[in-house]
């Protein structure tokens, strides 16, 4: 269908893996069986027709190729099931898989944030996510559904300047950042969906007055607008902004790239505050692929240990498959604050939104 | 105004645009085809408009940071066009009439900015000076990108015009910066407006540079939109906000253009040019011809190297797949600017040739998509492409076709600036020896009107290859353009990784934009206009 010069990358290893292939799908063949006899079919919808492996999967992968692309290859070296990935921003992407509704060729989506793929949900766009596998992730960190399912946390932390603060003098609660001293000194991406889930944590472990009071406060504490988290910890990390309000693997990625130790900017945890929750990353199989072995199988591997724990060397991710021990240094799951509450629920974000937006902050 | 615009001198008109012939039916049509297709984008908004109601788009409309984010689209896209036209009119004065040495140099030169992208830009002073952000940063780095579009359409009407008519004015006692205004300025204005207006509309539509520099406008409140409200009739209200702003500045430039468009370049007798020295003016000149490619190209391009040569970036290199991302973003701005050709074709000779309401309205609608944000645009063509050719979804020839869509805008200034001055005389010449009306065109006008074709051509190319929100929506899944590599790398912050890509891509787009620029040829009519 391309023309030869504008062909896809090179496959890997197309003859080697065909009789992998033929294992894989065996397997998954086999594992469909299973689930087919389990009480999956509790959801709605949970469709489980036995579709054959065709040994290829189409993906739309919302997070950075650099960080994905290695663990597809080990996918494909396990399975034998061929990846096509299309790399995007996770907005991007969901706009277009939005746009494409069901005819989308996409069988699996990778998103970074709970907010994306819920939306797919609500727009029933989504096959539901056979209940054995929805259950391997503690509820806490998944769809309420299983429309979707939960794959990596990432903790809302405050960066800090190491140079001009210790970590104590750094507020330990989002609340204080209201306070005149901070006036000015702190930066965050509010139209980014971490920070928008943030907002809806606190409206939920807090209730609605003091979310609003929270973010008037902060609106009129001349807080830095940015467009990403990224670009947050850059402006932190050259000496430009005090606070910045982001996710903490950002620090480790830029950490990878500059060394640790030439990081001016740090990380302060926020355990027990609202300013301090877990967002997840998930996956959600397309609507069209419902039931398709490779789509499931892929899923499979996100939460298995070997992905997980892929996750945990290479991203410094929370893994939410119990068992697996988080990345050194990072205080645990448990003792960061969590709403209970589906983060990816649209009706609540567009409260949010509206919250966000009468403060001149949208 | 028609003072002005009437020369001293009586002059026959040769090419009197003739407003009493209509135009013939075949070109209407195709141009009114044309304009559909190119309107694609257009239709896809009033589609998601209209599925909001309309409390929708007065809750919109009615945000308190709404105001805001309209009063700096429009600052920004008017302080920005008022200096690329101060800055663009004397550098193409002097590249087209002050004696200097190296001229060809000094044309290259001013052409190159071109070829950077305004988020490479951004980038790259973002890299020298960290602490920019705001309003002036991004005027100053969208300028310095922008200057091109208004030096080289006003370089090419200055070198097709004459100077004889200020001599005139001179005669007449006028001194030299009045004769240069009653003399010169009519015949560069057509020039100096269509430039213009290609910048404002692409101001309007950037995101990359003011997103870099976190000046908050439109684009970028379209694209948080589609971000994380995933509510995509708020993204589509913005969006339309914006393309009611185009509308008023394409509809601003066709009044100010007026309706006398003189072709002076062809009028024989007084299509003498003088070379003015210099003298002391000599030093201020050189700084403007200097000053602006190395503010936007050298920059950026210096902060770049200084990262590409760090040992990690040059083992990590991966280059066959450098070589393939360059070889897929030639293939597809090439298709594209044929596609964007093709499509402006039909538009650019109706204008050039015929006057009247309808004529009008085809033109300006085909420019709004320019104003249109990238990701508006990518997904218009997603729906478009979902719905009527299925079997095309995600392969390059929607791309391509994306790419003619997005910058035909681009090619029509050119199309229709180079097949006005073609005369009709020599039309009516061929008629009556017999050939037929398609005949004519394609051996008279099409044959002289070529370099501004070409030129279209190129313009649209330089532009395609630096594009990046369309692209990542609609490329084939696996098909990497240089734009889209670098887009990839410097998300994870791996600036280092991206530096050879951002360094291929302004090389390869620096290409077209040295032929732009017309250095290698000896007649230089064919630049854009």
């Amino acid at each position: 269908m391309h023309a030869p010069l504008l062909s896809a990358r090179p496959r890997l290893r197309p003859a080697a893996s065909r009789r992998r292939l033929v294992y894989g799908a065996g397997l998954v063949v086999a594992a469909l069986a299973l689930t087919g006899c389990s009480p999956a079919g509790t959801g709605p919808k949970a469709s489980t027709e036995a579709i054959e492996s065709d040994g290829k999967l189409t993906l739309y992968a919302g997070r950075d190729e650099a960080l994905i692309a290695p663990l597809i290859e080990q996918f494909t070296e396990d399975t034998g099931i061929e990846v096509e990935a299309r790399y995007g921003p996770s907005a991007e992407l969901n706009a277009l898989l939005l746009e494409e509704g069901e005819k989308t060729p996409a069988q699996v989506f990778l998103s970074q944030d709970a907010g994306a793929l819920g939306s797919l949900a609500n727009n029933d766009l989504v096959a539901k996510i056979p209940a054995d596998l929805a259950d391997s992730i503690p509820a806490d960190y998944t769809s309420t559904d299983a429309s979707w399912i939960g794959v990596t946390g990432r903790a809302r932390v405050i960066a800090y300047d190491g140079k001009k603060f210790t970590e104590d003098e750094v507020p330990d609660t989002v609340d204080e950042l209201t306070d005149a001293g901070w006036k000015g000194k702190v930066g965050f991406p509010p139209g980014n969906a971490s920070f928008q889930s943030f907002v809806t944590a606190y409206r939920v472990l807090e209730g609605e007055m003091a979310a609003e009071s929270w973010v008037k406060g902060i609106s009129e504490n001349a807080p830095v607008l940015t467009e990403k988290n990224g670009a947050t910890l850059d402006l932190v990390d050259a000496g430009q902004l005090e606070l910045a309000l982001i996710n903490h693997y950002y620090w480790y990625e830029k950490a990878a790239e500059v060394g640790a130790d030439n990081m001016r900017a740090q990380l302060k945890f926020l355990p027990g505050d609202p300013g301090g929750i877990v967002n997840v990353s998930g996956a959600a199989i397309l609507k069209q692929a419902a039931g398709d072995p490779d789509a499931l199988a892929f899923i499979e591997y996100l939460v298995s240990e070997k992905g997980q724990q892929y996750f945990v060397d290479k991203t410094f991710e929370y893994p939410l498959l119990p068992g697996i021990d988080a990345p050194k240094g990072l205080p645990t799951l448990e003792s960061l604050a969590n709403t209970g509450f589906d983060l990816a629920d649209l009706d609540s974000l567009e409260k949010t939104q509206e919250l966000l937006a009468q403060y001149g902050l949208l | 105004m028609s003072g002005l615009n009437e020369p001293p001198t009586s002059v026959p008109e040769p090419n009197s645009t003739s407003s009493s012939r209509r135009p013939p039916r075949p070109l209407l049509l195709l141009a009114v085809l044309a304009c559909l297709l190119a309107s694609i984008p257009l239709i896809y908004l009033l589609v998601r408009v209209g599925g909001s109601g309309l409390d929708d788009v007065v809750r919109v409309l009615g945000r308190p940071r709404v105001p805001r984010l309209l009063l700096n689209t429009v600052t920004l896209a008017a302080a920005v066009t008022a200096s690329t036209v101060l800055l663009g009119v004397p550098t193409a004065f002097l590249l087209a009439r002050a004696r200097l040495r190296w001229r060809s140099l000094w044309v290259v030169l001013a052409a190159l900015p071109l070829a950077v992208p305004s988020y490479l830009a951004a980038y790259g002073w973002l890299a020298a000076a960290p602490t920019l952000q705001g309003f002036w940063p991004s005027w100053f780095v969208l300028t310095l990108v922008s200057v091109p579009y208004v030096s080289l359409p006003v370089t090419a009407a200055l070198r097709a015009g004459t100077s004889g008519l200020d001599d005139v004015a001179r005669t007449l006692g006028r001194g030299p910066w009045r004769a240069f205004w009653l003399g010169t300025w009519p015949q560069v204005r057509p020039a100096t407006l269509a430039g213009a207006l290609l910048v404002c509309l692409y101001v309007l539509a950037d995101f990359g540079g003011v997103a870099l520099f976190r000046f908050p406008v439109l684009t970028t409140a379209i694209q948080q939109a589609y971000g994380a409200s995933f509510n995509r009739n708020y993204a589509a209200i913005l969006a339309t906000v914006l393309v009611l702003l185009a509308l008023l500045v394409v509809l601003g430039e066709q009044t100010a253009r007026g309706r006398a468009q003189r072709q002076f370049g062809a009028v024989s007798g007084v299509a003498t040019r003088r070379i003015v020295r210099l003298g002391r003016w000599s030093a201020p000149a050189l700084l403007l011809l200097v000053a602006v490619p190395v503010l936007a190209v050298g920059v950026p391009v210096a902060e770049l190297f200084v990262r590409l040569f760090e040992a990690e970036t040059l083992r990590a290199l991966d280059l066959a797949n450098l070589g393939q991302a360059l070889l897929n973003t030639l293939a597809l701005s090439a298709g594209g600017a044929v596609i964007a050709v093709a499509l402006a074709l039909p538009i650019g000779a109706l204008a050039a040739r015929y006057r009247g309401r309808l004529v009008r309205s085809i033109e300006s609608a085909g420019y709004l998509a320019l104003g249109l944000p990238g990701i508006v645009v990518g997904l218009s063509l997603v729906f478009f492409s979902l719905s009527v050719v299925p079997a095309l979804y995600q392969t390059a020839a929607v791309l391509a076709f994306a790419y003619g869509v997005l910058f035909m805008p681009k090619a029509i200034g050119a199309i229709r600036t180079s097949i006005g001055q073609v005369p009709t005389s020599l039309e009516d010449v061929a008629r009556t020896l017999g050939y037929g009306r398609l005949q004519t065109w394609w051996l008279v006008t099409a044959r002289l009107a070529r370099p501004g074709i070409g030129a279209a051509a190129l313009l649209v190319m330089v532009t395609a290859m630096k594009e990046l929100p369309a692209t990542l929506l609609l490329r084939p899944t696996g098909t990497d353009t240089l734009a889209v590599e670098l887009w990839a790398r410097t998300d994870v912050s791996a600036y280092g990784a991206a530096a050879p890509y951002a360094a291929a891509l302004i090389l390869v787009a620096a290409v077209p934009a040295f032929l732009l620029s017309g250095a290698g040829r000896a007649r230089t009519d064919g630049t854009p206009a």
